[in-house]
């Protein structure tokens, strides 16, 4: 039996400045992943995703990545793309510096 | 120091021109991502995680004091006020924005620097003992080869695209600090009967399988080393496997065929391709060599470092550490530590960087080199100088005595930064390096080289690491394996695997229960970590590690 399909949102890095951005439903390239559109049917998930790949003037490699539904939204079930939210764990640079 | 000709120069202009056409294009949508990602690559820009990255190619490791100032200027003015120096004596910036890249590219041009081949499936920057010019085992300086080996594989047509990278490294003393064993080529400058020449090895990497180098040639000629080297590449070219990326280094290649049938093909190549060398190669060498003239070295007298050394207990633990033996009466080979103990190892801020330039003007013959551990080195000081230096050193934060110990860790940027990576380096180093300073053990532990890289490719050496911590990604969890009785000189050999590895939180706790098992065991305070490895074997350090394990059995 093929496996359930889990929650994903589409991420990417932003062409010009390089940082890590997500699509929310209304087709905006988001900094924040809880504003991010949690993808929970799989057709839908691989539409979004050619969607996604064809604006190459705004992004690079998007992809699905794996999350869970939260309080506020999106969140990571592994760490790689818990770190890619937040930034890099021995400076306060990236994300968690712009949240602050 | 080589100093760029006009042919340099010009080169890397036309160079940085396409390369700023190249972005434009991308920006305004001319190229794909698909067209765009080579062209990146082969400047040196890669993206990681949270943004694009600049590796900086500094060749064999010498930098001057206004090349330092230079990259200090594009820390400050692109990046995030800092820069990280690596393995493979390149310097990396975690945070350029695309369009800012062509004008630091133009930085770098200012001062005879480039990020050309520091990525992609080519020659890459061609590394060198950091005491090279100044070390006093030393048969020759290594670096006029490296150099004329960089200007060889700089845009050499034949080996842009090479079954996969391509890393060279050239030592020019007996005991080995380049790794060359460890490298796709490894050099080292020997002397037979009065001649100098060059012992060539070939196949040894780190990486998903680690392979130490093995000799293709005990002896080649100096006159024959670039058409010797061009054989090795060209058929290697050929051969190297392209149907698999984990198969295609030339280790693999040495690894298959075997070492015999490389070198029949080696030496076939090289028959064709020596005639064509017609001596220029030689003639360029020559002119490089008289660059790299060792600088005047003056005569002083060194009673001031003495009475410093008696007097400042701080001074001469730093003394103790961080000098080696210089080839010149009166000189010492000053080692600048970027491991301050919870410093991320091999960060340097643009302040930093800057002080350290200073120094080497005022203090080192205007020199500083790069090493594989990710240190700064002045290789020309007078001891008489070393207390001046001392103490500019410690106003900076750049005086930690910790040089081949312990908190002395390579560690590669891991999943903080690196888009390869499966488990974070960076932490671990940090808080193995501040548990080391609580237990002030580092200093009784003495020489230790510990490395630490976040996944497979080992770009932190763990595998020839005394002890080697491998970060991994088991189930979603990171994970960190151990290996024990690495070694990085010219005894390469690649550590052993202790056993089950251990969770993020549970590393430290047992690095230390490794080195409490060694100075359990030791036979006094001479013998060292590795010493007592080779007498002992593992298990020692295994009943430590897992102390359950070995009760059951």
């Amino acid at each position: 039996m093929p496996r359930a399909f889990t929650p994903k949102v589409i991420t990417a890095n932003a062409l010009l400045e390089g940082d890590v951005v997500y699509l929310t439903r209304d087709d905006r390239w988001t900094r924040d992943l809880k504003e991010a559109e949690l993808l929970t049917d799989e057709a839908h998930a691989d539409l979004r995703l050619i969607e996604a790949e064809r604006r190459v003037s705004e992004v690079v490699g998007a992809y699905l990545a794996e999350m869970k539904p939260g309080p506020d939204g999106p969140e990571p079930t592994h760490f790689r793309e818990d770190f890619r939210r937040t930034g890099p764990s021995n400076y306060f640079h990236g994300k968690q510096e712009e949240r602050a | 120091m080589y100093q760029y000709t006009e042919f340099d120069r010009d080169f890397l202009a036309a160079r940085n021109a396409q390369f700023r056409a190249q972005v434009e294009r991308r920006i305004d949508g001319s190229l794909t991502e698909d067209e765009f990602k080579p062209l990146r690559l082969m400047n040196g820009l890669y993206l990681q995680l949270h943004a694009y990255m600049l590796r900086v190619a500094i060749p064999y490791g010498t930098l001057n004091s206004g090349q330092m100032r230079q990259l200090a200027m594009i820390a400050d003015r692109w990046d995030r006020g800092y820069g990280h120096f690596t393995t493979r004596q390149n310097i990396q910036y975690n945070w350029p924005k695309l369009k800012d890249v062509p004008d630091m590219l133009d930085a770098l041009a200012e001062v005879g620097m480039h990020a050309i081949q520091t990525s992609g499936n080519t020659i890459r920057n061609v590394t060198a003992d950091h005491f090279a010019g100044a070390a006093r085992d030393e048969i020759a300086d290594p670096r006029p080869v490296a150099e004329l080996l960089r200007q060889w594989s700089t845009d050499h047509p034949e080996f842009q695209f090479l079954p996969r990278k391509f890393k060279i490294a050239v030592t020019g003393s007996p005991h080995d600090r380049a790794v060359i064993k460890a490298h796709d080529i490894g050099i080292r400058v020997v002397e037979r009967d009065g001649q100098t020449g060059y012992e060539v090895l070939v196949g040894g990497g780190l990486g998903r399988t680690p392979m130490i180098g093995k000799v293709i040639n005990d002896f080649v000629a100096a006159e024959d080393l670039l058409p010797y080297l061009e054989a090795i590449v060209s058929t290697y070219n050929v051969l190297g496997r392209r149907d698999n990326k984990y198969k295609a280094r030339i280790k693999i290649t040495v690894h298959e065929n075997g070492i015999d049938t490389i070198r029949e093909k080696v030496e076939a190549r090289f028959a064709e391709l020596k005639p064509r060398f017609t001596g220029v190669d030689q003639e360029m060498l020559a002119t490089i060599e008289a660059q790299f003239a060792p600088p005047a070295f003056r005569e002083a007298p060194t009673e001031a470092y003495d009475e410093t050394y008696a007097k400042n207990p701080l001074f001469r633990s730093w003394c103790d550490t961080n000098l080696h033996p210089h080839k010149a009466e009166g000189y010492a080979i000053v080692s600048i530590s970027l491991k301050k103990h919870g410093a991320t190892p091999g960060d340097a801020t643009g302040d930093q960087m800057r002080v350290m330039a200073d120094l080497a003007q005022a203090y080192g013959h205007d020199e500083l080199r790069i090493s594989h551990e990710q240190n700064v080195i002045l290789p020309h000081v007078h001891r008489s100088d070393l207390p001046a230096l001392y103490a500019r050193l410690k106003a900076a934060d750049l005086a930690t005595a910790n040089i081949g110990l312990i908190s002395d860790i390579i560690a590669c940027p891991g999943m903080d930064y690196c888009a390869l990576a499966t488990a974070r380096s960076i932490p671990v180093a940090q808080e193995i390096a501040e548990r080391f300073a609580e237990l002030k053990l580092e200093h009784d532990i003495g020489p230790l080289k510990l490395k630490i890289s976040g996944c497979i490719n080992a770009c932190g050496h763990h595998h020839v690491g005394h002890i080697g911590i491998l970060g991994l990604d088991r189930a979603g969890v990171e994970n960190y394996q151990i290996t024990i009785g690495g070694d990085a000189t010219e005894d390469a050999a690649i550590g052993e695997r202790m056993g089950p590895g251990f969770a993020y939180d549970e590393v430290t706790d047992a690095i230390e229960r490794i080195v409490r098992a060694y100075l359990d065991t030791r036979e006094g305070p001479q013998e060292t970590f590795l010493e007592t490895f080779r007498r002992l074997g593992a298990d020692p350090f295994k009943a430590a590690l897992y102390p359950k394990e070995t009760v059951d059995a």
